[in-house]
């Protein structure tokens, strides 16, 4: 195979992997700050939790890595209903900065906790045999783990496609993120369609952080770390918008690979420099509302 | 007027203390205790509890008090405040702790000021003891391992070409460089240094990797903190196949943290290292080391090199304060104490070189293996004795001044 | 009396009369504006150990009243405020390193103009976006710069920094000492000056124009405010007063690395200043001195988990003390002088 191609497949396959990555844990965000325009600093938090649920499960209770990722996840939802009701709720009316000090706070307890419990020391996840290596696409080698990842990212897609394009319940999502009180006035209750988002994008967050593990490692500091990236994201898609955080991802996820691979000594520089490009082109974002 | 009496008033304080029998010695302990390098400050908290616990009785009837303050993120500002507070309103009469070098150098000034010794537990920016004459090292220069690697890698492990991939900030640069120097001495050639961003970006090193791999060179020699990102580089590394691809991982010890090398798995067998600890090193002090840790920390916790080092910076303290018979008061005569200070600890036998006031110690080539117990660890495959710093010795840079 | 007790009134002499009466009070003078500074003269006294803590305090208090300015009251929302207080600390600590230029006030000077410069220019064109985007577009500004530092690490020392600044004696007098007397004093000083004159600002027309683009953007549109250029003004003077925080703590600490540029800088400054109370003045003082002080507080009684402390406050106070602890404040002597009234 000639290098050109080569290097062309090893950017496409890696920012990929990244993408996805990028895309499950940041949708729920997106999702949530589009609906009712909460500020979530405490959704790297959430990440953070499921990361740590499932060290917990592979490592002491001895579960599988995938059922570990899904019984994070749910936990992680159901548990994020209680903050929702608890916390959130009171503050929907106020100013958006009320509601960063509110889950910056949450974000700091978080760490805290986690430094409790875990420890400061940067935990990983065993995984099982047929996620480890690589495997052979016929043409070349490639990590099992994140062609694993590509996969389960596109499967997530098709799922949530249909759930927000398909079903009752999307339909009524996509009607309060474009017109929130014309969605109240015919009788959609955006309030409980908020809790069940939350929940969903706070169990996406948690597979994203146990996702992550192997990808970035976990420390307590986690749930602030990567904070700036999944805004990004969120901005650069657009508000609420599915298409708009899959597209972000990508563009981000591949930027930010081929920056690295071509140009590493300013590979930094890429996902910013993306970042200020689209958003002077397109202030909402790829599909957000203007 | 004011300050000139303030001052006074704080100097009396210091001179009233030397008077009484037993003293008790203050000692500030400035490590990062939260944010993401927490777990570095942990390492060698541990490292200093488990001695003073231990050897209490050896500078009876003195008594040491530690007073701890977190050293923050690694800007230098925060490490500064808590650092000279310590000085100027609990009036330590030691420094210790610093595991990031922009806190030690933001600080250099003040304790040449305060005339309070301040002993380096990990910070490793070369030039940095060449700031104030009241610091002394007893961890590590960038260029301990690094430069005997080169040597070492080129004859020995037969690289002739290598790239080098580093993280973006000075420790970074200066292990890469000292690599290069002793790597090109020898004869080997670079082929590229590829800087993999600032500490705090995504530790995700696949992209560089990838790169390396493609051009194919012998040996990698990779720099990193080892903190979260020693586990990224090996993840990476092991998922690429570049073992496999014919490309040798070499470094740091900071690749493989004692601490962390169980999680790395196989990916991490084959790794070679410089590195002047590891917990399977040979001595008997090392063994009562690991011994006393896995007693008081559980089965589980392992100390690294920058614990090894904790451990020889208080008992460096320690024998400082046995030998003053408590009176540390003044910081000239407490680092004046340590210069040529020697000693045998978990890294073997180390000394402080009475011209530098820097560490002076073996240094080991290592191989990551797979137990017969099963777990991973490391074998010996050659020492250097007596390792200084060489960046000083050649007079590269800073280190010159 | 409010601003409904103006509009209550019939005759439009008579609503100029109210308003002008209204703004001149609020203009005014307050014994109780007499209380932040003579603490802070007080904490001099009475923790003359303490005064290296004490001096950073001050120069946050310093950049959190420049966010104030912007967010507060032009109603700007950015998380990128530390670029500005990183140029302002570059500003100074490049000229001594580089161009043996160690005067210190010269030097806060030389920092508001370069930071000033550069909130002009980035303002000019960022300003014309609000909300997440205004949020990211910031924020990646103050991260480029700080990945343009790095790159050039050669000029700016990197994340290692630029060591050993030594500035000159304070007006050739005044030398530093080892307890930060000097600096305490210089930045309380500095802070005085600097908080006169946002007085100023905030209770001119000027300043009441700001208020009505945060209050109501279209509405000012509508009656032929020149609102971009009012927004681009006041970024520029506050990019411009946290340059200046930037080079006291250069200055202070004689030292300074990338870091500054962080977005934890950033974000911090702007909790403390919510923490606080925006829009207020003195919100940047309760601010970020509750926050560091909680923080230094807590760090000691463990080093380790302090954050959960200082997380719980930041909770408690969003759910019982909406508008920051001052506004807190302002509830107690409003429920006071109701009481008192028959």
């Amino acid at each position: 195979m000639p290098q050109v191609v080569n290097i062309a497949v090893s950017i496409l396959f890696d920012g990929l992997a990244y993408a996805m990555f990028l895309f499950i844990t940041s949708v729920g965000l997106s999702v949530t700050m589009g609906l009712m325009g909460f500020v979530n600093l405490a959704h790297g938090a959430f990440a953070m939790a499921g990361g740590y649920i499932v060290v917990t499960l592979t490592r002491t209770l001895g579960f599988g890595f995938v059922t570990s990722l899904v019984v994070a996840a749910v936990a992680v939802g159901a548990a994020s209903v209680v903050f929702e009701r608890g916390l959130y709720r009171r503050l929907y009316k106020s100013t958006d900065l009320e509601q960063v000090l509110l889950t910056i706070g949450l974000a700091f307890m978080a760490i805290a906790t986690a430094t409790y419990f875990y420890g400061p020391i940067p935990r990983s996840v065993p995984l099982p045999d047929w996620l480890q290596g690589d495997v052979n696409l016929g043409f070349r080698y490639f990590p099992t783990y994140r062609a694993f990842l590509i996969v389960l990212g596109a499967a997530l897609i098709a799922v949530l496609w249909y759930a927000f394009e398909r079903t009752n319940i999307g339909a009524k999502v996509r009607a309060a993120v474009d017109n929130r009180r014309m969605a109240e006035s015919v009788g959609i209750n955006v309030d409980r369609l908020f809790t069940l988002t939350f929940a969903v994008g706070s169990g996406l967050a948690a597979l994203g952080g146990g996702l992550a593990i192997q990808l970035l490692g976990l420390s307590p500091s986690f749930a602030v770390l990567y904070l700036v990236l999944f805004l990004i994201v969120v901005a650069v898609g657009g508000l609420g918008s599915l298409k708009g955080t899959l597209l972000a991802a990508l563009v981000l996820g591949v930027f930010d690979t081929a920056g690295k691979y071509l140009l590493a000594d300013a590979g930094g520089f890429f996902v910013y420099a993306v970042t200020v490009v689209v958003l002077l082109i397109k202030p909402a974002g790829f599909y957000g509302r203007e | 007027m004011r300050m000139i009496g303030w001052l006074g008033l704080a100097a009396l304080a210091f001179t009233v203390g030397g008077t009484a029998q037993a003293e008790t010695v203050k000692i500030g302990v400035v490590l990062p205790f939260s944010g993401a390098n927490a777990d570095l400050g942990h390492q060698i908290d541990k490292a200093f509890d488990l001695y003073v616990k231990l050897h209490a009785n050896d500078i009876a009837p003195n008594k040491v008090e530690i007073i701890k303050r977190d050293e923050g993120p690694p800007t230098g500002a925060q490490a500064k405040t808590v650092a000279t507070e310590l000085v100027t309103n609990d009036k330590v009469q030691i420094l210790t702790g610093f595991v990031f070098s922009p806190s030690a150098i933001a600080l250099a000034a003040v304790v040449t000021q305060a005339k309070v010794p301040m002993v380096i537990a990990n910070a490793g920016t070369a030039w940095i003891t060449n700031l104030s004459p009241y610091i002394a090292r007893l961890s590590f220069s960038m260029w301990h391992p690094a430069y005997p690697m080169g040597a070492y890698a080129h004859d020995k492990i037969g690289c002739k070409t290598a790239a080098m991939a580093y993280t973006d900030f000075p420790p970074g640069k200066d292990s890469t460089e000292a690599f290069k120097a002793g790597f090109e001495k020898a004869g080997g050639k670079i082929t590229e240094a590829i800087p993999m961003g600032s500490p705090v970006q995504v530790p995700d090193f696949t992209p560089f990797f990838q790169r390396i791999k493609d051009a194919k060179p012998d040996c990698m020699y990779v720099f990193i903190p080892s903190g979260a990102h020693a586990a990224g580089v090996m993840k990476a590394y092991g998922e690429l196949g570049m073992r496999k691809g014919g490309v040798k991982l070499i470094g740091p010890m900071d690749l493989i943290p004692d601490n962390k090398l169980q999680d790395m798995g196989d990916a991490a067998i084959g790794t070679i290292v410089m590195s002047h600890y590891a917990v399977d090193l040979d001595n008997a002090e090392n063994k009562a080391f690991n011994k006393a840790w896995h007693d008081a920390y559980g089965e589980d916790s392992y100390p690294d090199f920058m614990s090894a080092a904790g451990w020889d910076t208080m008992h460096a303290i320690f024998d400082t304060i046995k030998k003053l018979n408590g009176k540390v008061d003044d910081g000239q005569k407490v680092i004046d104490t340590m210069k040529g200070w020697t000693s045998k600890g978990p890294r073997g036998t180390v000394t402080i070189d009475a011209a530098t006031r820097d560490i002076v110690q073996d240094e080991h080539a290592m191989e990551v293996v797979r137990k017969a117990d099963g777990k991973l660890g490391v074998k010996i495959l050659d020492t250097t004795k007596g390792v200084k710093d060489e960046c000083k010795e050649l007079k590269v840079g800073r280190c010159g001044s | 009396m409010a601003a409904s007790d103006i509009m209550s009134a019939t005759d439009p002499g008579q609503v100029r009369e109210r308003a002008a009466e209204y703004l001149l009070k609020r203009h005014r003078f307050r014994l109780a504006e007499c209380l932040p500074w003579l603490l802070a003269i007080a904490v001099f006294f009475v923790f003359p150990d303490r005064m290296t803590f004490g001096s950073q305090v001050l120069v946050l208090v310093m950049f959190a009243l420049s966010l104030d300015l912007i967010l507060g009251y032009a109603g700007i929302v950015t998380l990128g405020h530390a670029a500005f207080f990183g140029i302002g600390a570059y500003t100074v600590g490049l000229a001594a390193a580089r161009l043996q230029w160690t005067e210190p006030i010269s030097g806060l000077f030389a920092a508001a103009i370069v930071a000033g410069f550069v909130g002009f220019i980035t303002g000019w064109f960022l300003l014309r976006y609000r909300g997440l985007t205004l949020l990211m577009l910031t924020l990646a500004t103050a991260i480029l710069l700080q990945e343009t530092g790095n790159l050039r690490s050669d000029i700016s020392g990197g994340y290692d920094g630029l060591p050993g600044l030594a500035f000159k004696p304070l007006l050739g007098v005044f030398d530093y000492d080892l307890y930060g007397h000097t600096y305490y004093l210089y930045a309380l000083a500095a802070l005085a000056v600097v908080f006169y004159f946002v007085r100023r600002i905030v209770y001119s027309p000027f300043g009441q124009a700001l208020t009505g683009i945060r209050e109501n953007v279209r509405r000012m549109h509508a009656i032929g405010s020149p609102v971009h250029r009012r927004l681009v003004t006041v970024y520029t003077i506050a990019a411009a007063i946290a340059g200046v925080a930037g080079a006291l703590f250069t200055q202070t600490n004689a030292y300074v690395t990338l870091t500054v540029f962080d977005f934890d800088n950033s974000a911090k400054v702007m909790v403390m200043l919510i923490l606080g109370g925006t829009g207020r003045l003195y919100g940047a003082f309760v601010g970020a001195a509750v926050y560091m002080v909680l923080e230094d507080y807590f760090s000691k009684l463990s080093p380790t988990f302090w954050q959960f402390g200082i997380g719980l406050v930041l909770v408690l106070t969003v759910l019982f003390a909406r508008r920051g602890v001052l506004g807190l404040f302002e509830s107690a002597g409003q429920y006071l002088t109701e009481r008192k009234k028959p």
